[in-house]
């Protein structure tokens, strides 16, 4: 990184030329190396529109159905990338309806610039047309926001966007720009990357006295525990992690967002944290002697009860953000920082060790685990399909090698419970937000971020329908994403759990699903429908061998649950394997 | 333990910040007690003073997330004990209630407080000091017919900060931040042409 250049060199290097406000804008997204834009034209961002049209061998810009769809596609691709999404949207219900994603881009950290329009600042305040208040809709799912009214801000606000959503914790910006600034002719003296801000501290300086507290208690340790989330991955810290937990033979277990960091099937790798994660992480987080977290933060789907978690244990927590540090759980040694220096600086000291009894105890609960669950929720007896079976096959199929692009529901569960992923960044997922319908769009982002992947995108019926649009996007763009349907008639997760607690009360979870193959078929998508076992297989291998997009409709279990379970306000170490302990 | 703290926050001056800062007490359904804004020692950054009565774990989570916004340098929180501080009271009078009782006027000097303006039918007092003080002299007046009351946010110095001329230079490094720039078109309607 190198510190801006003084005024002086800027001045002999710059040739001002007189530009508008959007032409300066694209000329920014380029010097930012942006090559993808996921928009939607409208009224108050017209000029940006306009300026695009001679920008169409640099800037290639999908056009979506829907604007959460823009916002979603630019999330995927930033999570299977590393790069940040951008997305134009228009001035009132066009930036309104960014707000989902938005807040997903939040609490995931996903970085992501919003470019929105907005009414001549003249009409500010007036009510005109699709005027709505951007900057303060935006304000708490944004980690900056900033509204331009004159075009001479446009080159350093944009650097600055940049700048703050791809550093320290990435998350997304949002820059409303009104139409004047967007048509003012202004002398444009040339694009500078922003590479410091006064007020913004991107990571906290490691203090090595943190790194020896927290060696001494590792090096201590009879039952060391790493959990992992995100931050391993949006630190490219994955080769640090693995050598940290490979020196000390730790076993590690991943928060949904962590998935992929290190590959599913790495010895150390003991499976997934939380509410439908796996047996041995959620019971013995409560037997460990010391639990090393790293780069994730404690959501209450992971921690289950506060007050019975992991209290016997000491906890090392490993943030670069300091809100994190004590927020949820109470750490004996906080360390502050990228987890690309901290990692390597805990390497070098912790002791070599075996652990063999104590990864002995997490085999053990896997073999209970796929005893009572795995094995027979991904061979079943019946006749009827589950989600865990199209999971098994897929990763016959694709041998870990493609990125798994989930929704929201019990198949987003059974997806990062079953799913094998050997490469880092391979699954997109609403994890802190939730947000059915994420998967159709970000699918299309994510073959964007990652063209020559694989991308399998894998939906409920309940999540499909609320973004099911997105397939005119897919037709338009010939997008070969593979979508596959995991359609149990039901809206799934609320009903398991209108089971389990609310007395089989079905309230509302009978969800009805137009004919996906006609649907498909109308947006000109190649798509089948499969009810039998014996066609499972050949059809997935058929569709993931496709050249085009294909959708593909498994007619699942109705009333499957998910299991292993922590019952909401329970501890984690009261998981359970089926209903019947409940 | 839920006790008053005083919450300092060192900002760049920008649109908006106020709400950015209150959204972090909002969302938590957390009342502020006060809040003041004002310029700092330091030219183009602000300060504000947050007063909230909580404990501090959570004044502790509120300052750090005060301070991961992007517009804000630094943040200090401090119990009343740590700090020196301030409010000030206006108070209205009748003019007619002072002038007769003498006993009024001593009682006022007594609290330090003094006549801002006089007039023939109402007189206004000021009184700076702590909160203590200016709720004693709203029970003194009271009697007498308190016309008016209104009280200002606290201002406070932290005891043992050295300000922050020093602290802005490590935050600086070379480039210093954008000048504020507001919206110069809104009293332009008539002559901007638009659609």
């Amino acid at each position: 990184m190198t510190a801006n250049p003084s005024q002086n060199i800027n001045a002999n290097v710059n040739i001002t030329k007189q530009a508008t406000g959007s032409q300066a804008l694209l000329d920014g997204l380029i010097h930012e190396g942006v090559k993808t834009i996921f928009g939607y034209p409208g009224g108050a961002i017209m000029p940006v529109y306009d300026a695009l049209y001679d920008y169409g061998d640099q800037l290639e810009h999908i056009l979506v159905r829907h604007e959460q769809g823009a916002i979603h596609a630019a999330q995927g691709f930033a999570r299977v990338s590393g790069k940040t999404g951008v997305v134009f949207a228009t001035s009132g219900p066009g930036a309104t309806n960014l707000v989902t994603g938005l807040a997903d881009a939040m609490i995931d950290s996903t970085p992501v610039v919003c470019i929105t329009g907005q009414v001549f600042a003249h009409l500010l305040g007036t009510d005109a047309f699709q005027e709505t208040d951007v900057i303060n809709i935006t304000t708490p799912v944004t980690k900056w926001s900033y509204q331009v009214t004159n075009a001479e801000e446009i080159p350093h606000v944009l650097a600055k966007a940049f700048h703050i959503a791809n550093t320290g914790r990435p998350g997304p910006v949002v820059i409303d720009i009104t139409k004047n600034a967007q048509l003012q002719l202004f002398d444009y003296e040339g694009y500078h990357k922003c590479f410091h801000i006064r007020s913004y501290k991107p990571k906290p300086d490691v203090r090595t006295s943190y790194i020896a507290e927290a060696v001494a208690i590792i090096n201590e340790a009879k039952r060391p525990f790493v959990i992992f989330g995100q931050g391993v991955i949006l630190g490219n810290a994955e080769q640090e992690f693995r050598a940290f937990i490979e020196k000390g033979n730790f076993p590690a277990a991943w928060t949904i967002l962590g998935m992929g960091a290190i590959p599913t099937d790495h010895p150390l790798s003991v499976g997934m944290l939380g509410m439908h994660g796996n047996y041995g992480p959620n019971l013995l987080t409560n037997e460990c002697d010391v639990l090393i977290a790293v780069g994730m933060r404690f959501d209450d789907r992971v921690t289950g009860r506060l007050d019975k978690y992991a209290k016997q244990a000491k906890i090392i927590h490993l943030d670069i953000d300091p809100a994190e540090i004590d927020k949820n759980v109470k750490t004996t040694v906080a360390v502050w920082g990228d987890c690309k220096e901290t990692l390597p600086l805990l390497t070098q000291l912790v002791q070599k060790n075996e652990n063999q009894d104590w990864l002995q105890k997490f085999n053990e609960c896997t073999i209970k685990e796929t005893e009572k669950v795995i094995f027979p929720e991904q061979n079943p007896d019946s006749e009827i399909l589950t989600m865990a079976e199209v999971l098994r096959c897929i990763n016959e199929i694709t041998q870990g090698e493609a990125i798994i692009v989930s929704d929201v529901g019990q198949h987003q569960m059974v997806a990062c419970r079953y799913a094998k992923l050997n490469q880092t960044r391979s699954n997109v997922t609403s994890g802190g937000l939730g947000t059915m319908g994420f998967a159709l769009p970000a699918a299309i982002g994510a073959k964007y971020g990652a063209p020559d992947r694989q991308v399998i995108a894998i939906i409920g019926d309940g999540g499909f329908q609320m973004t099911l649009q997105e397939l005119g996007t897919i037709m338009q763009a010939n997008v070969n994403v593979k979508i596959i349907i995991l359609n149990n008639q039901f809206l799934g997760m609320v009903r398991q759990w209108q089971e389990l607690f609310h007395h089989n009360r079905y309230s509302f979870v009978n969800i009805t699903s137009p004919d996906y193959v006609k649907l498909a078929s109308a947006y000109r998508i190649d798509a089948k429908k499969v009810e039998q076992r014996a066609e499972l297989k050949s059809t997935l291998e058929e569709i993931l061998a496709h050249d085009n997009p294909f959708l593909l409709e498994v007619m699942v279990g109705k009333e499957n649950n998910v299991f292993p379970m922590v019952p909401q306000g329970r501890g984690v170490s009261e998981i359970i394997l089926s209903k019947e302990e409940l | 333990m839920k006790q008053e703290y005083t919450i300092t926050v060192y900002t760049e001056n920008q649109i908006g910040l106020i709400n950015k800062l209150a959204i972090i007490f909002t969302r938590r359904k957390i009342n502020i007690e006060s809040l003041n804004t004002s310029p700092s020692e330091v030219e183009g950054i602000h300060r504000f003073t947050i007063v909230i009565n909580e404990t501090e774990d959570v004044v502790r989570k509120l300052s750090r997330q005060i301070e991961k916004l992007l517009d804000v340098l630094k943040v200090d929180y401090n119990t009343d004990d740590e700090i020196i501080w301030q409010e000030m009271a206006l108070y209205k009078v009748s003019a007619e209630v002072i002038t007769e009782k003498v006993k009024v006027e001593r009682l006022l000097r007594e609290q330090g407080a003094r006549a801002v303006v006089i007039r023939k039918d109402y007189i206004i007092f000021e009184c700076t000091g702590q909160r203590e003080e200016i709720n004693n002299l709203i029970k003194i007046l009271e009697p007498y017919g308190l016309l008016e009351f209104v009280r200002s946010a606290r201002i406070a110095i932290i005891k043992k900060s050295d300000g922050f001329h020093n602290k802005v230079k490590e935050f600086e490094y070379k480039v210093p931040s954008e000048t504020l720039v507001e919206n110069e078109f809104l009293d332009q309607n008539e002559s901007v042409f638009s659609m």
